[in-house]
């Protein structure tokens, strides 16, 4: 278990003092102006040694993103755009960053920044989320006035703004390349790449997205070294993780653990176990929506780090780990999914707008079993259709899900289709 | 265009005026339209289309993108009820239904004597305290119906 002294996130829960002088008592922007005066590429090649993997579902590593962004300007500018569009169901670990501990978000705004040469940061957060938007440009505007950010932030001589812009309401946004539209005053449609952000993002200029928890964590690994976080987790899935744990558990709960920790343990430890014990367990959904769900039985000995769940054709994802016991009605639950995905789809790409649709539509009837069995391959089909055929990866999401499901709990799936048969033919 | 006459005219010029400057101003200035008459006027896009040099479909097609802009203007006070998973778990779905009966009207409908609009909104943040709501911007948590009556008293009985 992870150790009180090795938390990056010291306020998590908002227990203790939210203000500057609280997070300051804590560590935050303590010699930020020594670590700016590294250089950017010491920063970058710590970042690139911590073998921090991003955060928010895709699991690049970030040190090897900010190394794309170009050394030298062509006379465009550079920008960070942090991603605070944390709309994915299951998903709720950025908004506990923001809400509680804005401060070592804003420093490490600085930072990342600094490392790829960009003046300006924008942060991109969803329209709902009401609190956290005020608790983070509180943080902001305590931080301009104490000179921690704006014209020669924490005396570096880097001038440095920032600045909070509010979504309206699209869950497509969380797209990076949709933010980006969204940014610049356009529909969040995703963008062909390449060309990528970082060659071309917002208003054409070199860009890196990063999600709130990659940021978040840069000041603290940076002061304690890259080793120290590559001392958590297997090789290739280092660091600590925040963990958003929900469903059929005691205590769901969001907690900063250890990557590669095993998910007995996750559970056992911080969420007082299984709803009815360990029995109860049908299926987990490891990593939010949009990711395959798993059987009991091969979370027994989980690992939860990206590799492992790659390797058993799930993934990490956000690490939103949703935990459905026996009660569970898995096709209604998956179709509940299929619904919200119909609804976010922004219609760009004809296999996403329809696709969705379709499968929303079959998985309708599977519920119910007025369905063919031979019905389960074809819906099965039109997923691999919409698979990897779209701009951006919600066709993908919206397929998973499904796949997982029929890949994992098709002997449900017949058993219901079977069962209403043979109610017809009765009466 | 509108004439000069048109009483949104030197309001939405202001607005407009204060706001073009920026980079990728339409999301502001529809946000800041809606903030000053609770609704976007259709009469505004043709407005704004033509100060940013824009098509008036292009104005049309970013606002309807948008769930959170309304053509229509809304009642004296929106309540929001949250649809998410965590709110439909802790009984939110009977808050809903409680909510659509107090008032007499269904999603997004607004009261006959125009007093309140009833909005579904996805995840507030606010899932530890499930179910939530909002109204007219303020975030209230476990809300149940007597807490509801007492929200819609509080603002307009």
């Amino acid at each position: 278990m992870l150790k009180d002294q090795d938390r990056i996130f010291t306020n998590l829960y908002g227990m203790h003092d939210r203000s500057l002088k609280g997070a300051q008592m804590r560590g935050h922007w303590d010699g930020t102006k020594d670590i700016l005066g590294k250089g950017r590429d010491w920063i970058i090649n710590e970042m690139k040694a911590s073998g921090l993997r991003g955060r928010g579902g895709a699991g690049f590593p970030t040190g090897l993103k900010w190394s794309f962004m170009p050394k030298e300007t062509d006379g465009r500018p550079a920008y960070l755009v942090v991603n605070a569009d944390e709309s994915e169901p299951g998903t709720c670990k950025d908004r506990e960053i923001m809400r509680h501990d804005p401060h070592t978000l804003v420093e490490g705004c600085l930072i990342a920044s600094f490392a790829m040469g960009a003046h300006a940061c924008y942060i991109y957060i969803r329209g709902e989320y009401v609190r956290e938007k005020e608790a983070l440009q509180n943080a902001i505007d305590v931080a301009y006035d104490a000179g921690l950010v704006g014209k020669n932030a924490c005396g570096s001589g880097w001038d440095f703004d920032i600045y909070l812009h509010h979504g309206a309401g699209a869950y497509i946004c969380g797209e990076e390349t949709a933010l980006l539209e969204s940014l610049e005053g356009k529909k969040g449609m995703p963008r062909m790449k390449p060309p990528f952000p970082a060659g071309a993002g917002l208003y054409g200029c070199p860009t890196t997205v990063n999600n709130v928890e990659s940021i978040a964590v840069v000041p603290t690994i940076l002061r304690r070294g890259a080793a120290w976080f590559a001392g958590f987790g297997r090789p290739n899935n280092t660091g600590t993780k925040l963990f958003a744990i929900s469903g059929h558990v005691n205590n769901p709960c969001v907690v900063e653990e250890e990557m590669s920790i095993p998910f007995k343990e996750l559970i056992d430890k911080h969420c007082g176990g299984i709803r009815g014990g360990w029995k109860n367990l049908k299926a987990v959904i490891p990593g939010g929506s949009s990711v395959p769900c798993l059987r009991a039985e091969q979370m027994e000995e989980a690992i939860m780090d990206f590799d492992w769940l790659r390797e058993k054709r799930s993934g990490l994802g956000t690490a939103a780990v949703i935990v459905m016991d026996q009660s569970t009605d898995m096709i209604k639950a998956i179709w509940r999914l299929s619904k919200f995905y119909k609804h976010e789809s922004c219609g760009q790409c004809t296999p996403c707008r329809e696709g969705t649709g379709w499968m929303m539509r079959v998985m309708e009837r599977l519920v119910k079993g007025e369905a063919a069995v031979e019905e389960i391959d074809m819906l099965l089909d039109v997923t691999k259709q919409v698979e990897g055929h779209t701009i951006c990866a919600l066709g993908d999401a919206a397929a998973w899900p499904i796949q997982g499901l029929i890949r994992n709990f098709r002997d449900e799936i017949e058993d219901r289709i079977k069962g209403r048969g043979m109610r017809v033919a009765a009466e | 265009m509108l004439d000069s006459q048109h009483p949104l005219q030197p309001r939405l010029d202001e607005i407009i005026g204060g706001l073009r400057g920026l980079e990728g101003p339409l999301l502001p200035i529809l946000h800041a339209v809606q903030a000053e008459w609770g609704h976007v006027p259709q009469e505004a896009l043709a407005v704004i289309a033509s100060a940013l040099n824009i098509s008036r479909a292009e104005v049309h097609g970013v606002m309807s993108f948008y769930h959170d802009f309304r053509e229509e203007p809304a009642g004296t006070h929106l309540l929001r009820i949250c649809r998410a998973e965590a709110c439909q778990a802790m009984g939110g779905a009977a808050l809903a239904e409680a909510a659509k009966a107090r008032l007499g009207v269904d999603w997004h409908g607004t009261t006959a004597d125009g007093g309140v609009t009833l909005e579904p909104v996805f995840c507030l943040g606010l899932c530890a305290c499930a179910p939530a709501a909002q109204i007219d911007g303020r975030v209230v948590g476990r809300v149940d119906a007597d807490r509801l009556e007492a929200l819609l008293k509080e603002c307009c009985a």
